[in-house]
């Protein structure tokens, strides 16, 4: 990338810092990244998907199929507030990944990236965990209405975040072996933008589906 | 025209901005819940909660996710599929009370 970015800048290689060379992109139309286009593209589509989910979570909220109690009352606030935490923090976590690679530092990167990689970890960990308790509760797939659209909307997001964790793993792992160097910075930003998306779905999803009902729960 | 020559990009954000706008998240999310604690009439909590969310959402996807620096075709792209998003949303629920509204006693 370093001499695509020297040729189309018309300087020297040594000229071209990595940073310079990491936001440098391929000659396009546009003058953007296919790739991160690409991204947004997906990151765009992705949002119709969550939104139909919300939607019909929102069309089955209150048909509790004659069981009342298997109701947004089941939920744990304090518990899945600390999850969302988690989730947040890893976003703090990826950000924090892209700097130090864009900045030539490894190790930093690694530390951060691998951070971000366990925190999403904890997440999923807790989600199985609600899922669990849930279950023991009664409220299962196919209880109701409430409990179907909830289990897919909330199982698509962990699903989400599986496959984000299974890539930042990749990137730590690519790292480690010396293929992932500042010069592949647009990699990282890239997955890194998947990440925070699945994180702004999260923050979407607690409010509307664990704080609002719980809210209107109470009266 | 590439990415750095496009007047609409600008350098990102250095480190320290970041754990300052992961602090601002942290304390927002701590108001959310605060609020589902406490007396708030649900006439303030429900809007309050919401535009927490809006807040929180706009912090991750301008600084985070860098749309405030990088080139306004993202950004478009983006805001069209949110967009559509929010009119099927609107539309669905739209529906769900008409529908609540006609449905026999």
């Amino acid at each position: 990338m370093a001499d695509t970015a020297s040729s189309s800048a018309g300087g020297t290689p040594a000229a071209v810092t990595t940073a310079e060379a990491s936001r440098e992109v391929h000659s396009t139309s546009l003058g953007l990244s296919n790739e991160k286009l690409a991204m947004w593209t997906l990151l765009g589509s992705e949002c119709l998907f969550f939104g139909a989910l919300i939607s019909a979570y929102l069309v089955y909220y209150g048909r509790y199929n004659g069981l009342p109690e298997i109701s947004p009352a089941l939920f744990d606030i304090p518990f899945t507030s600390v999850s969302t935490f988690v989730l947040l923090m890893s976003s703090l976590g990826m950000v924090l990944a892209l700097a130090a690679i864009q900045r030539g530092d490894d190790r930093d990167f690694r530390i951060w990236i691998l951070a971000t990689a366990m925190m999403g970890t904890v997440f999923l960990s807790g989600q199985i965990y609600e899922f669990t308790v849930f279950v023991n509760e009664g409220m299962r797939l196919d209880t109701s209405p409430f409990a179907a659209s909830f289990y897919v909307l909330t199982g698509f997001h962990g699903i989400h975040v599986t496959v984000g964790v299974l890539m930042l793993i990749t990137l730590w792992s690519r790292s480690m072996t010396g293929n992932l160097t500042s010069e592949h910075s647009d990699v990282v930003e890239n997955i890194g933008l998947y990440w925070h998306f699945v994180d702004i779905v999260w923050i979407v999803i607690f409010t509307a589906i664990y704080l609002i009902p719980y809210e209107q729960a109470r009266l | 025209m590439t990415e750095a020559d496009d007047p609409e990009h600008t350098d990102h954000p250095d480190s320290s901005q970041y754990i300052v706008i992961g602090i601002i998240l942290a304390v927002f999310t701590a108001i959310e819940v605060a609020i589902s604690f406490s007396a708030v009439p649900t006439e303030v909590a429900i809007p309050s909660l919401i535009v927490l969310t809006v807040l929180k959402f706009l912090l991750v996807i301008l600084w985070f996710m860098h749309l405030r620096f990088d080139s306004g075709w993202y950004r478009r792209l983006f805001a069209f599929g949110l967009a559509v998003a929010l009119a099927i949303y609107a539309a669905t629920i739209s529906l769900m009370l008409y529908a609540g509204s006609n449905r026999p006693a």
